[in-house]
């Protein structure tokens, strides 16, 4: 189990070192960093020249890329070029705010495919079950920004139509959020179409597993020797079938943790929410290579450790499975 | 992904007995069913059984007929659609879908006609799709043929090589990726996408290949003086075409959606050439009063992914050989 964790951490530190040497490549080789620089009104050669002198953009890009593994190494993403400031705490930002995101959208929805999945195997070809068959196609055919999209129109077309604003349609807080519980209740109701829209599709695809799982769970032979023994229904759905059957269903779960992110990236755009994905296409115009190979490194780190975490909860829960 | 109950096999054509819960109605075969006292001994290549099961399934059908209509409206755009993608028309500005002047999905600020842009759009969406599913299908069958076929180290290599390409953090490559390399080129897009998506595949491919290598036709094959290509490529992959064809489906839906998202963010297919994506964005900054430039281009993506999957379902039940038909 160890050295299974070990050896899937060691096979990702490469996979992330090239990612982000040809990242930092194809930055540096498709524009000048300095661009903004020269911009500047009162701006001699001289300060460009010294610029780029002391940042080392005069090196070749080899050593240029060891130096910023280097920083990395030492606990750091390094400095913006243009502005001595360093990229860290504007990461660490983001990273928190849309892990906020994440992490509810992930709860939630688990929460409720489990619900819909058992309900829809215990009543297996119902009406219920059909409903939710075919609304979870419909979720699984529905890309996560067009759902924001849906919600955003149908939010403003209800304030346009009797003035109530039910839910904000961007932003991450009021202007004067408050503070302690005033401030969390402000964020939640920020979050909520978010929050929905990113939901949406893990709720589809968790309550598929869980329905299948569960299925196969209920007509096995030790459910049935529950039954004969006269236990109550809801204590055989609850104690028996339902903790074999969310086997699979954490995994997945977890496993999906990565998309799950990529899908927020993608909500933040459409929120305007200051998180991961509005870090990545502000610093995207700007040509410098370092705030994007920071982003790059967070993002895989990210979805590294959710995949081992889902392999090491995998061997947890059901102790047949075996790693060699 | 609607399972329906896996009924034991029987032998041919006795019907299965009822051994489902009682009250339980069948999915979508209910109503066409053969009385259940014919008795039919008549021989049925695999391909009429997969044809007869496939027809039966009512959503999938229907899926595969709507989905053929787009994509034949699609690649005759610039007959069918009743303006051109760019035709400005300012006396029409802003109208809300109506069936005068043809203009189904409304038209935009500039007088832009909604319904030929979806069209046109469908075919750039449908055309990156068609090729992410190509590409990737190649790359994953021969990868998975090869690993299956050959074992030992080659099939490691090629093992590690797919287990690194499901490590990696597919999103974070991809936006990066798109943004660096795509350059809003359709082709370029589609080369990225086909790159990240060919690994399910390969594994699956793989998967049948080891058991089929054992079995007695390719050790004939074999007998016969047959080289490994044409044991691989004439005897045993045609036993593995059900599960590419299905996994194919699904690569085309992700297809679609991710080409959608990349265009809409902005890194995906450059504004001038119509993808859905593109509309989508562009549909965007006037959301509040012309609702229809979001709504329209995003139902027309909807309904193609939705069909996609549907008819994916469909195939995926018809090839089960664990699914008895009655």
């Amino acid at each position: 189990m160890l050295t299974y964790a070990l050896r899937r951490t060691l096979i990702s530190i490469p996979v992330i070192l090239l990612a982000t040497f040809i990242t930092f490549a194809a930055i540096s080789i498709s524009g000048d960093p300095l661009a903004d620089l020269r911009q500047l009104p009162n701006i001699t050669q001289e300060q460009i020249d010294n610029v780029r002198e002391s940042r080392g953009l005069n090196d070749p890009l080899p050593s240029q890329y060891l130096r910023w593994v280097e920083q990395v190494a030492q606990g750091g993403f390094g400095e913006y070029l243009i502005s001595p400031r360093p990229i860290w705490p504007d990461l660490r930002r983001v990273l928190g705010n849309t892990m906020q995101l994440v992490i509810a959208a992930e709860v939630i929805a688990f929460f409720i495919a489990v619900a819909l999945g058992v309900l829809s195997a215990k009543r297996q070809y119902s009406v219920f079950d059909y409903t939710t068959t075919t609304l979870s196609f419909i979720g699984y055919s529905m890309p996560a920004f067009l759902f924001a999209l849906f919600l955003q129109v149908a939010v403003v077309q209800i304030f346009v139509r009797t003035g109530v604003r039910v839910f904000p349609i961007g932003n991450l807080s009021s202007p004067n959020p408050g503070t302690g519980l005033s401030f969390l209740l402000d964020r939640a109701w920020h979050l909520v179409l978010p929050i929905a829209s990113l939901a949406i599709f893990s709720v589809a695809s968790y309550s598929r597993y869980m329905r299948a799982s569960m299925l196969e769970v209920i007509n096995s032979d030790y459910v049935r020797t529950a039954r004969a023994k006269g236990l109550p229904e809801r204590t055989i759905t609850t104690r028996h079938s339902m903790r074999n059957a969310l086997i699979p269903t954490v995994t997945i779960a977890a496993l999906s943790f990565g998309s799950l992110l990529g899908g927020a990236i993608v909500i933040e755009t459409v929120f305007g929410l200051d998180g991961m994905g509005r870090y990545f296409f502000q610093q995207l115009g700007r040509r410098d290579p370092y705030p994007i190979m920071g982003w790059l490194t967070i993002v895989a780190i990210v979805i590294v450790v959710f995949n081992l975490i889902a392999d090491i909860l995998y061997g947890y829960l059901d102790p047949r499975i075996r790693y060699d | 992904m609607t399972e329906r109950p896996v009924t034991p096999r029987h032998e041919h054509g006795i019907p299965a007995p009822q051994d489902q819960p009682s009250g339980a109605p069948q999915l979508s075969d209910g109503a066409d069913e053969l009385p259940s006292n014919v008795v039919e001994v008549e021989a049925r290549s695999q391909w009429q059984l997969f044809r007869r099961k496939f027809f039966r399934h009512k959503l999938a059908m229907g899926s595969l007929v709507f989905l053929a209509l787009i994509v034949f409206a699609a690649f005759n755009a610039e007959r069918i659609a009743p303006y051109s993608y760019d035709e400005i028309d300012v006396l029409r500005a802003n109208t809300p879908p109506t069936f005068e002047g043809f203009h189904f999905f409304g038209t935009d600020q500039l007088g832009r006609d909604y319904f030929s842009r979806v069209l046109f759009g469908t075919q750039t969406s449908l055309r990156v799709a068609g090729l992410v599913a190509v590409v990737s299908t190649l790359i994953g069958t021969v990868t998975g043929a090869i690993a299956g076929y050959y074992r030992g180290w080659i099939d490691s290599v090629l093992m590690r090589i797919t287990d690194l390409v499901i490590i990696i953090p597919a999103l974070a490559i991809l936006l990066v990726a798109a943004s660096f390399f795509g350059q809003g080129d359709p082709l370029r897009i589609a080369i990225i996408l086909a790159l990240l998506l060919w690994t399910s595949l390969a594994r699956i491919v793989r998967g049948v290949f080891l058991s089929l290598r054992e079995k007695e036709f390719v050790q004939a094959a074999r007998a016969a003086g047959a080289s490994d290509l044409r044991i691989m490529f004439r005897h045993m992959l045609p036993n593995t075409i059900g599960p590419i064809v299905v996994n194919m489906t699904l690569v085309l839906a992700a297809a679609i959606i991710i080409e959608a998202t990349l265009s809409f963010l902005g890194i995906g297919v450059n504004p001038p050439t119509p993808a859905l994506g593109v509309l989508i964005n562009d549909g965007r900054s006037s959301m509040q009063t012309l609702w229809w430039l979001t709504i329209m281009p995003g139902l027309a993506l909807v309904a193609i992914a939705l069909s996609i999957n549907f008819v994916g379902d469909g195939l995926r039940d018809a090839l089960d050989p664990t699914q008895q038909e009655s």
